[in-house]
């Protein structure tokens, strides 16, 4: 069920009982002054009353945890105006009593009964709207042992109410122990007043200022119940009733009066618990203040914030040394020009322990500072603030008293700077860390473009076959090989490796394809291609920088190959009729290394007449170079002994050979190179042979 | 990882480069030289008998004082080099720009000579 509808039940249900309270009660004070016996049991009417509190109480308890935030003078609050209401209402009462002074009607004996009853109802609604109060209050924070209290005591006050509604005869006195028990229990109850210690300033003296109306009322309602005593209306006023009742205003009036007494205790110390509470905000807010689209300038705001209020410091900065070596100042009642002048001061007068590491601390501070004219600060404290193992700044606090930093305040001032520094360092970090993934996006791209510069197939004519692999060691790399028909019966082939590897690499990389395709289609001897491309290069390669390259001009009417190299690692020649194979031995000299019109001297050109099944290798130093763990390069002969091994294979399959060979020499696929190679092998029946 | 010593006598600056160049220590290469052509030397001997590897970007040292080497009228001879080494060199086609000795006695008397 929920609780709207519970609420509303149990108030209904209350009033239905109340006024079956009533009319039992009227009925059987009827029938004995006419001497009818009613047929109503005498028991009935407080049987009426307990369903009454009973339901009232329902009421009360479900209203009361309706209530979800803490927050107690809301709760007090409640009970002031339920007892406003109830004491009004009682009030009016009396005061129609009053009116009727001694006439006819105010002897009436029914009159009186309804303005009793009227008046416990409104007793009853007060009292247990408190007690349901009082039990919310001292269950706050409750452990399991107080909760057993606290259902013993509910029960026992219950019983009191069974009591009186069952016909046994119990001796007086016996109730007046009951009494004495339950006034006990409620009295070791009422020391549980966790909840006094979460008041601020201000809700204390609200607190207090409703708890002594409610004890007001409390008393009015005490003076009403047994101060007059009218014999002829008290046959419901059994004596377990009055258990009840005077347990109960006991009860509340203890918890109420100790609950007084503890918040005006409290009042002198409520402000350094608000202060630690304030401090513990901070420190949730400083280690909060991290996200990627803020920045740091929050984290050294709130610090400074922190730092302030957790000393009561009255001036302030906190200054970040740039990267520029300018200096940014978050500042609080303090201006530049005064900051400068007391780090002057202190920087003249060779002031240890401030804004220095140093554990000399000086102690002629407050005589210094005293100096600094116009200014009255009395103590200063500068703490560092490191990031990363570097100190990025200084916070620096000042007081106009002597001593102003105790143990207490700094340590808890550390303990900011170090959140604050953890928070700065996650800042950046985070921030490294998008970058970074930045970056690596924009290689993936880099990466994307320059497989797209490497040509999927190579140009072939009917002579032969080719197969190309290569591998960059970093994301891009510096290798290339390429091909371009020149005509029917002229293929160009290069191959090339730029010095360095990375993005760099990869530049020029591209500046070679360039440089490659403009130039071939010219239809160039090898020679003159190479010194055109010189030229060319040479304008875009930095310093240090240069390509080596092997150019080859395949031409199927001679069936020869024309070659120049450019500094580039012999080529492997299989000679299929003499079964051997040979590394071309032909001079040349880097790209970009000489960056004039001599160039063209160091460059030679050769040609070589190819028959069937002959095979040439071209490679890059990643190959030759290639290391095992022990320091051994790949090498040229081992490169040789691999290839003579596979000469029957095509050359995908000896691509694919060397490349295995390669691997589990080095043991890993790993190379710390960009690694390239084309493998031609020319066919078994060549073209018009 | 790289030591380079320089010791000057008789006109003649000798560098012994020992350990490996590669990309990160072919800047300290770089100083060594540059300093060497900017000082004024006239004869300059890079020893590299101790010199066990050389990268790509250590060529490219080389290389790029060739044309300061020619332009100033400097006398610089390298000498020393393992097979290895060499190797590299000729691949690239160096030993056709700069003087290359074998031992350092040759190295010298080259020096002596001009």
């Amino acid at each position: 069920m929920p609780q709207k509808v519970i609420i509303r039940l149990s108030a209904g249900f209350a009033f239905i009982f109340w006024l079956l309270y009533l009319f039992t009660d009227l009925f059987i004070l009827f029938s004995k002054s006419t001497g009818i016996n009613s047929g109503i049991h005498e028991a009935i009417p407080n049987l009426m009353l307990n369903l009454f509190i009973a339901t009232l109480y329902l009421y009360f308890k479900y209203k009361v945890n309706r209530i979800e935030s803490v927050n107690f003078t809301d709760l007090l609050w409640n009970i002031f105006v339920t007892g406003l209401l109830a004491t009004l209402g009682s009030l009016a009462l009396r005061m129609f009593v009053l009116a009727l002074g001694n006439s006819k009607l105010a002897q009436n004996i029914f009159l009186i009964d309804t303005f009793y009853i009227m008046n416990m109802g409104l007793v009853s609604l007060f009292l247990v709207a408190v007690f349901a109060v009082w039990k919310r209050l001292i269950l706050y924070q409750k452990s399991k042992f107080l909760l057993k209290i606290w259902t013993t005591f509910e029960y026992t006050l219950v019983l009191s109410l069974v009591f009186n509604v069952l016909p046994i005869n119990i001796p007086e006195s016996y109730s007046q122990y009951y009494v004495v028990l339950l006034v006990l229990m409620g009295l070791f109850l009422s020391v549980n007043m966790r909840w006094v210690a979460y008041l601020n300033f201000k809700q204390k003296w609200k607190s207090i200022l409703l708890i002594l109306l409610v004890i007001l009322y409390l008393g009015y309602f005490a003076n009403i119940l047994f101060g007059s005593t009218d014999p002829e209306v008290a046959i419901t006023n059994t004596i377990w009733s009055n258990v009840f009742l005077i347990a109960l205003i006991t009860f509340t009036f203890i918890y109420s009066l100790f609950s007084l007494l503890v918040i005006l205790f409290n009042l002198p110390t409520s402000s350094v618990f608000e202060q630690k509470l304030e401090e513990v905000l901070n420190f949730q807010r400083l280690s909060q203040s991290i996200q990627a689209d803020q920045n740091e300038g929050q984290v050294y705001q709130i610090l400074l914030d922190s730092a302030i209020s957790a000393v009561m410091a009255d001036a302030a900065w906190i200054e970040l040394n740039q990267e520029d070596g300018s200096i940014d100042y978050f500042r609080h009642q303090i201006n530049n020009d005064e900051i400068v002048k007391i780090k002057d001061y202190i920087l003249k007068n060779k002031i240890t322990g401030i804004f220095d590491n140093s554990t000399d601390k000086s102690l002629k501070i407050e005589k210094h500072l005293a100096k600094l004219k116009g200014q009255g600060y009395k103590s200063i404290l500068g703490i560092d603030l490191n990031v990363q193992g570097q100190q990025i700044g200084t916070l620096a606090l000042l007081k106009e008293v002597t001593d102003g930093f105790d143990k207490e305040t700094t340590n808890i001032l550390k303990t900011f700077v170090s959140q604050a520094e953890v928070s700065v360092e996650n800042y950046r970090l985070l921030n490294q860390a998008i970058v970074n993934e930045r970056y690596k996006e924009e290689l993936k791209i880099a990466q994307k473009v320059q497989s797209s510069l490497l040509p999927d197939k190579l140009d072939t004519n009917t002579d032969y076959d080719i197969a190309a692999f290569s591998i960059a060691a970093d994301e891009v790399g510096g290798d290339y090989y390429d091909s371009f028909r020149i005509n029917e019966n002229r293929v160009a082939i290069i191959i090339g490796d730029v010095s360095g590897k990375g993005t760099s690499a990869a530049f020029h990389m591209s500046q070679m394809k360039g440089v490659f395709q403009s130039l071939a289609q010219l239809d160039l001897s090898s020679k003159d291609f190479l010194a055109k491309a010189n030229t060319a290069i040479s304008n875009c390669l930095e310093k240090t920088s240069f390509i080596t390259t092997a150019f080859f001009i395949i031409d199927q009417s001679s069936k020869t190959i024309e070659f120049s190299r450019a500094g580039h690692c012999p080529t492997l020649f299989y000679d299929k009729k003499a079964k051997t194979a040979t590394y071309f031995t032909n001079q040349g000299l880097g790209l970009g290394i000489l960056r004039n019109d001599d160039f063209h001297k160091y460059i030679q050109v050769n040609k070589q007449a190819y028959t069937h099944d002959d095979i040439m290798v071209l490679y890059t130093d990643g190959i030759t170079e290639a290391k095992n763990s022990k320091g051994d390069e790949y090498g040229y002969d081992r490169l040789k002994d691999t290839i003579l091994l596979h000469v029957k294979e095509t050359p995908e399959v000896i691509q694919r050979k060397l490349i295995e060979d390669l691997y589990s020499f080095t043991g890993t696929e790993f190379i710390d190179d960009d690694y390239t190679t084309l493998v031609i092998k020319f066919k078994k029946e060549l073209a018009s042979e | 990882m790289i030591d380079i010593k320089t010791i000057k006598e008789a006109e003649v600056l000798t560098m012994n480069v020992v350990g490996d160049v590669d990309a990160s220590s072919s800047i300290e290469l770089d100083t060594a030289l540059q300093a060497a052509i900017e000082s004024k030397e006239e004869k300059i001997l890079v020893d590299c008998t101790n010199l066990n590897y050389i990268s790509s970007a250590g060529l490219g040292v080389f290389m790029s004082y060739i044309q300061d080497i020619k332009a100033n009228d400097i006398k610089m001879v390298i000498c020393g080099l393992n097979e290895k080494v060499f190797n590299v060199f000729e691949i690239l086609g160096l030993h056709q720009l700069l003087t290359i000795k074998t031992t350092k006695e040759e190295a010298k008397s080259h020096l002596g000579e001009v």
